[in-house]
């Protein structure tokens, strides 16, 4: 290949074929992920140097993952950018050498995609993946004659176990675009889907009988000029062994056992193994702001810093833990190649719920947190199901929540037994279940609601098992905790600084009376210094904008209990529910470390009364009727920001946010006027 | 005319032909061509969707997606 600054290479394949390890291998720690631009389909880049020491030379090169497809064909939206990167030659990442990874278990299939490419006259370079499966059943290919017959190197290859890459990286060296762009082929398979402009909804007929000739066409060569039934239809052990381990993990009774009791062991470990990290952020959190309260000099920005912003952080890094390990798990059923089953399994479950198989993985996952669920439900093709699914996974319970159950089921919850079980433990699944039937009712009825002509399919391959790749599971879950900390992140600080503004600052002639109150000498000897602040921070509190904000929707929230106090709370948590806790230790005086006032923290609760009826306030009735409102409402700007850019459209995110809203407050208020 | 549908558990076939454009268009991308052999594998709970072993691969279907390809028994 001619000397050139940098040189793009695009690695194709089918779904399911080893691209992305290659791709891993070859980039490494190198590698960024995006988004191609104008939509919503993930894109990997990544730049690497490589050094040839039997040409002694050197040459950069860009590695582009591209969608996988088995045909240039696309039939969704990423498919769409497969095609559009390979034929637009004035594409940003028009290639100058694409790699077509190819599986060696599944060559007939894969050739497919292989001929297409080179037919555009790009210059391609065939692996023939997971080659390991192959030999260890003592089956063979022939790279020498393959790669004569179809003129294209060919290099076998274990991705997995790097096998094959150093043949790969030399070859990049010696290939040569001699080949002609052949215009013709592109602008025959641009014709096809209306010059790139791709609509989901028609399907035109003329078209799809030139693909499905052309696909013919294309099997034809590959059956005549290349022989590969020397390898087609013959049985690799681990499609035998798949086959024997799908009876009992599909079977009708053991797959749905099998599948419960590896979702009853992940929760398990969710709740168990984070407990300690969790504390232990939540500490470090704590302390630090306690330390920056202490070292700054005192005003509005130590406040700024010290309650608002690091509180913030801590309140999202508490998190980090539960989606660490969540997303682990899940990482490990994908690359195993089980999820897929989970998938097969449910899809009649859910279909009729007017979801689809697929959608469990973003309802499984938005148990930790729905911003990252929401994003892989990515890989629905229907785009009704897409939506309903992104529109119903933020009533699963997520992490966020917890917090807020267990304050309020310590405080009106009564340690009693029912039955077997404990009522507060019995209490805490009850919201968990309750979630996920809101979940799928709502499904259900948004199915009735939105119309379209788009037909669904689930036309899917099930991969054969494999054992999971330790690599790609750590990267997984470092993606995912990045994608929290980062997107929710950034909008639990910048409305967290916004609320603490809405809660230190009031109007000012009442502010002034009662700074001048709770700092007189006089009113400090008698409650004592540490006293005074927190009594006048709560104060302040009750008196700022946020207190009048409060007091402003009271009527609202009125039938359903609560007073002017939880209408605080129900202010400040808008951006993030557990902020919750937070504000309720302002409220009642409690001191900023809820931890070691948690005692003091859940009696004043307890003993506080509602102004309007003069009952507690918190007795079980209204205790319950605040656990539904947030079991419930849409308390979340980081999920409402994602699910905008994740449908194009302020639409979809303002109806959730509403009927969320509508359904929290019926929940309250029968909850409240059943048990009162 | 039988259709894969009609199969039973671990029967094997040789797909004849497709009645539905759209459907054949996502199948033969996924190596299901005229002439290749078919063994139904398992069908999941409800008997919906199946799973058939197709020239070394497994692929799924729905019920109405696999009545479209039309098969010759064996």
């Amino acid at each position: 290949m001619k000397q050139k600054e940098l040189i793009t290479v695009a690695l194709v394949g089918n779904p399911n074929c080893g691209k992305s390890t290659l791709f891993n291998a070859l980039t490494g720690l190198n590698q960024k992920t995006g988004n191609f631009p104008g939509v919503t389909v993930e894109k990997r880049v990544g730049k690497v140097r490589i050094v040839n020491h039997q040409l002694k030379n050197k040459q950069t090169f860009n590695f582009i993952d591209l969608p996988g497809t088995y045909s240039l064909f696309p039939k969704s939206l990423d498919e769409l950018e497969t095609l559009k990167v390979l034929t637009e030659s004035n594409n940003v990442d028009y290639p100058d050498i694409v790699i077509a990874v190819a599986d060696a278990t599944n060559l007939k299939r894969s050739l497919l995609l292989c001929l297409q490419v080179k037919e555009l006259g790009l210059p391609v370079l065939l692996i023939l993946n997971m080659f390991d499966l192959l030999e260890r059943s003592k089956l063979n290919i022939d790279i020498e004659k393959l790669s004569e017959a179809l003129q294209i190197p060919v290099i076998a290859m274990n991705a997995r176990e790097k096998k094959g890459i150093s043949l790969l990286k030399n070859e990049l060296f010696k290939i040569e675009s001699n080949s002609l762009k052949n215009n013709n082929y592109s602008d025959f398979l641009k014709s096809l889907n209306n010059n790139l402009t791709f609509s989901l909804e028609n399907s035109n007929i003329e078209s799809n009988v030139l693909q499905e000739k052309e696909m013919l066409r294309l099997y034809e060569i590959i059956d005549s000029k290349i022989n590969v039934s020397f390898i087609n239809g013959k049985q690799t052990e681990a499609l035998s062994l798949s086959v024997k381990l799908d009876k009992i993990f599909i079977h009708p009774v053991w797959g749905f056992l099998v599948f419960l009791s590896i979702l009853f062991f992940i929760f398990q470990a969710i709740f168990s193994w984070s407990e300690r990290p969790m504390d232990f952020i939540d500490q470090l959190f704590s302390q630090f702001g306690n330390f920056i309260n202490q070292t700054l000099p005192h005003g509005a920005f130590n406040d700024l810093v010290s309650k608002g912003v690091i509180p913030g952080l801590g309140g999202i890094m508490m998190f980090i833990p539960q989606i660490a390990i969540l997303f682990a798990f899940i990482a490990i059923l994908e690359d195993t190649g089980y999820m897929a089953r989970v998938t097969y399994i449910m899809d009649r479950l859910m279909r009729g719920f007017g979801l689809n198989g697929k959608s469990i993985i973003p309802l499984i996952s938005g148990v930790a947190c729905a911003v990252p669920a929401i994003m892989s439900a990515r890989t629905i093709k229907n785009q009704k199901e897409r939506l309903i699914t992104i529109l119903v996974t933020p009533l699963m319970s997520c992490s966020a929540r917890l917090p807020v159950y267990t304050l309020l089921i310590s405080v009106a919850v009564p340690d009693q037994q029912l039955g077997p079980f404990n009522l507060k433990g019995f209490l805490l699944m009850f919201l968990y279940l309750i979630g996920f039937l809101a979940a799928i009712i709502t499904a259900l009825v948004l199915k009735w609601l939105i119309k379209s002509k788009e037909k669904s399919y689930f036309i899917m391959e099930l991969p054969v098992y494999r054992k999971p790749q330790w690599g790609v599971v750590a990267y997984t879950m470092f993606d995912k905790v990045r994608v929290f900390v980062f997107d929710a992140g950034k909008v639990i600080i910048a409305i967290s600084i916004i609320l603490w503004l809405l809660s230190s600052y009031g109007p000012s002639d009442k502010f002034k009376e009662i700074e001048t109150k709770y700092t007189s000498a006089e009113y400090i000897q008698k409650v004592g210094k540490s006293q005074s602040q927190i009594n006048l921070d709560a104060a302040k509190l009750r008196n700022s904008y946020a207190g009048i904000m409060g007091r402003t929707i009271e009527p609202i929230i009125a039938p359903l209990g609560f007073d002017w106090k939880i209408g605080i709370a129900l202010v400040t948590s808008f951006a993030a529910r557990e902020v919750f806790v937070g504000t309720m230790a302002t409220i009642y005086s409690a001191g900023s470390g809820v931890d070691e006032n948690s005692v003091t923290l859940k009696e004043s609760m307890k003993r506080d009364v509602n102004e309007n009826t003069g009952l507690p306030l918190f007795t079980f009735a209204s205790a319950l009727a605040l656990i539904l409102f947030y079991a419930f409402a849409m308390q979340c700007m980081s999920t409402l920001a994602v699910v905008f850019r994740e449908t194009r459209s302020w639409r979809w995110p303002i109806f959730q946010f509403f009927y969320m809203g509508a359904l929290a407050w019926i929940a309250a208020f029968v909850a409240y006027n059943l048990f009162k | 005319m039988r259709a894969l549908i009609d199969l039973a558990v671990n029967e094997s076939a040789k797909i004849l032909k497709f009645s539905d454009q759209e459907i054949a268009l996502k199948l033969l991308e996924l190596g299901c061509i005229p002439g290749a052999n078919v063994l139904l594998l398992h069908k999941a709970p409800f008997g919906d969707p199946c799973a058939y072993l197709i020239d070394g691969a497994i692929i799924t279907m729905r019920r109405f997606e696999a009545s479209s390809v039309i098969i010759q028994s064996k």
